[in-house]
């Protein structure tokens, strides 16, 4: 099972592209991935044949169940690996890893902040580790950090901070990096149910602002209701090795807010991907 | 704070107590000062010999620093070098740890017949013997670093060495001062073996000088010297640890929160 034709409502708005590509090319685009992981001499595959698009300002949200594949895959994009076969394209031809890296902008499932550096520190540490002069880094990181709902906080260390305040400072490490694509990795996984809510309004929020600098994001999540509230787009993977089980474009009228999950279609939506998904443990239908 | 202060206390009213048998038991039984001084008699060494307590002292205080800090940037930096590869981890690693089984004091004559009487032979001494905690403690730092945020930061761009600078190197720290409390605390021990087998100053002299003239009151005194200078110098490590690593005290537990 693969997606459909390549998107069409996804052309003409693509900041990533290098100069001569046509600019009806998706700004990421996937084909025939397959990847596997050797582990004393035996092969484990993790991903079979996935296909994928996301376009400009695109919100795709990717959902399975644990062990489908869906990080290895953020990771393939990232440019931390090859995969075994097939392409990824960025408004272009295929990539090789080394091309890929930088390109988007990762956030993984952990918030993975350095715990001696401070919380403006850490922020800043995307911009450093790019090449950006420490002050300008910082600078950058600072201008910013009421915005993400952290002023106060520029000194203090990461053991000090709350969960969700962790992940404010993990988003504005990504999001200083102006990248087109975010990649974000169950980034609310490890919240409490009210927190969780909070900060996916408050993600919405945020890419609205960004107007027509909006990046696209690539969102995992084993949540669907998360995934249909935010996306416009849900791609559904089989358990492992991962496939695609389902594309399902979500027609919710923006700006979604909680009250949207009360709305019918919502509820189609969302059923219409469990099944897809299959009988998950401790989930009906 | 308050807390600290009072964990001091069993340990110190434990040695006056030590103090008090002593002073009463020698007295009693009338044993001779050149036996068993009374702690009483190695206080007033203290203060009737500070002159030459404190020359021979800084001779010795030096050859710990020299020593402890050659050991310190040679220890961290072949660690570093083990760490970036492979080959020299192969071919050196074991070496390094094979060493231990080299009882470094009896080099000691050794470097006396190549360096002479000087400074030099202390100082390659104690530098000897600080290294391997050191080094072994910075390797296991630089390894202990989390691979995810290394492959995180390599997605933002960071080649090789600002991966090291920004991950390996600051994660590293805590271990690097680990070694380094061992470190300065046989560093002082390095000094004295190396100065027993060939010295014209330092505390190690002092003692074999004033053992061999029966002033053991004296000797007592330069031990005193010696303990107090191991215990100022590992207070100092800490202390610069605390200061250089203010985040530790939000680490407690599994590093979350
Ligand atoms: N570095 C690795 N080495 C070996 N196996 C791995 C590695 N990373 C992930 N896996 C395995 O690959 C499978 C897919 O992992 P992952 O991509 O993390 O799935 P998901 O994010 O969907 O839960 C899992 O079975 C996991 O154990
Ligand atoms: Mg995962």
């Amino acid at each position: 099972m693969t997606e459909g034709g390549p998107a069409r409502r996804d052309a003409g708005c693509d900041p990533a592209a290098p100069a001569a590509t046509p600019t009806t090319a998706p700004l990421l685009d996937i084909r025939h991935l397959s990847a596997s992981y050797r582990e004393g001499g035996r092969t484990l595959p993790v991903l079979d044949d996935v296909a994928l698009t996301v376009g400009g300002g695109e919100f795709v949200a990717l959902i399975g169940p644990s062990g489908s594949g869906k990080s290895t895959l953020l990771d393939l994009v990232a440019g931390l690996a090859d995969p075994d076969r097939g392409e990824i394209r960025f408004g272009g031809g295929p990539t090789t890893a080394p091309g890929r890296l930088g390109r988007a902008a990762y956030m993984r499932q952990r918030d993975l902040l350095l715990p001696w550096r401070t919380a403006l520190d850490n922020a800043a540490v995307g911009l450093e580790a790019g090449g950006t002069a420490r002050r300008a880094a910082r600078a950058a990181a600072r201008a910013r950090f009421s915005e993400f709902g952290l002023a106060g906080f520029e000194g203090a260390y990461p053991g000090q901070l709350s969960g969700g305040m962790r992940q404010r400072v993990a988003f504005l490490r990504t999001a200083l990096l102006r990248r087109p694509l975010l990649l974000l990795d169950e980034p609310f996984g490890a919240l409490d149910a009210l927190t969780r809510a909070a900060m996916q309004e408050w993600l919405l929020d945020r890419l609205d602002a960004e107007g027509d600098r909006r990046p696209a994001v690539l969102l995992v999540t084993h949540d669907v209701e998360e995934a249909v509230l935010l996306a416009d787009r849900v791609v559904a993977l089989t358990p492992a090795p991962g496939r695609v089980a389902r594309v399902e474009p979500i027609a919710l009228p923006r700006p979604r807010r909680r009250e949207t999950v009360t709305d019918p279609a919502f509820v189609r939506h969302k059923g219409a991907l469990l099944a897809a998904l299959g009988p998950l443990p401790g989930s009906r239908s | 704070m308050r807390a600290a202060r009072w964990e001091w206390l069993p340990p110190l009213g434990l040695v006056a107590l030590a103090l008090g048998v002593w002073e009463g038991w020698v007295r009693a039984a009338g044993t001779p000062r050149w036996l068993l001084p009374p702690p009483s008699a190695i206080g007033r060494a203290l203060l009737s010999d500070r002159a030459l307590l404190w020359h021979h002292g800084g001779v010795t205080l030096r050859e710990v620093l020299l020593g402890f800090a050659l050991a310190l940037v040679a220890g961290t930096l072949l660690a570093a070098t083990i760490d970036a590869s492979r080959t020299v981890e192969r071919a050196v690693y074991p070496l390094v740890i094979a060493s231990q089984t080299v009882p470094i004091p009896a080099l000691a004559p050794l470097l006396l017949i190549w360096f002479g009487y000087g400074l030099l032979p202390k100082v390659l001494v104690v530098a000897l013997i600080g290294f391997f905690p050191i080094c072994v403690n910075t390797v296991d730092g630089l390894r202990a670093a989390d691979r995810e945020t290394l492959a995180l930061l390599r997605g933002f761009g960071a080649g090789r060495w600002t991966r090291f600078r920004l991950v390996k190197l600051p994660g590293a720290l805590p271990f690097v001062f680990s070694g380094a409390r061992v470190a300065v605390a046989v560093c002082v021990i390095g000094a004295v073996f190396a100065e027993l087998v060939g010295a014209r100053a330092g505390l190690g002299h002092l003692l074999t000088r004033s053992a061999a003239q029966l002033l053991t009151a004296r000797v007592f005194a330069a031990i005193v010297v010696l303990a107090a200078m191991g215990i100022g110098l590992f207070g100092l490590v800490a202390l610069a640890e605390r200061w250089l690593l203010p985040w530790r005290r939000y680490t407690t537990g599994t590093g979350g929160r």
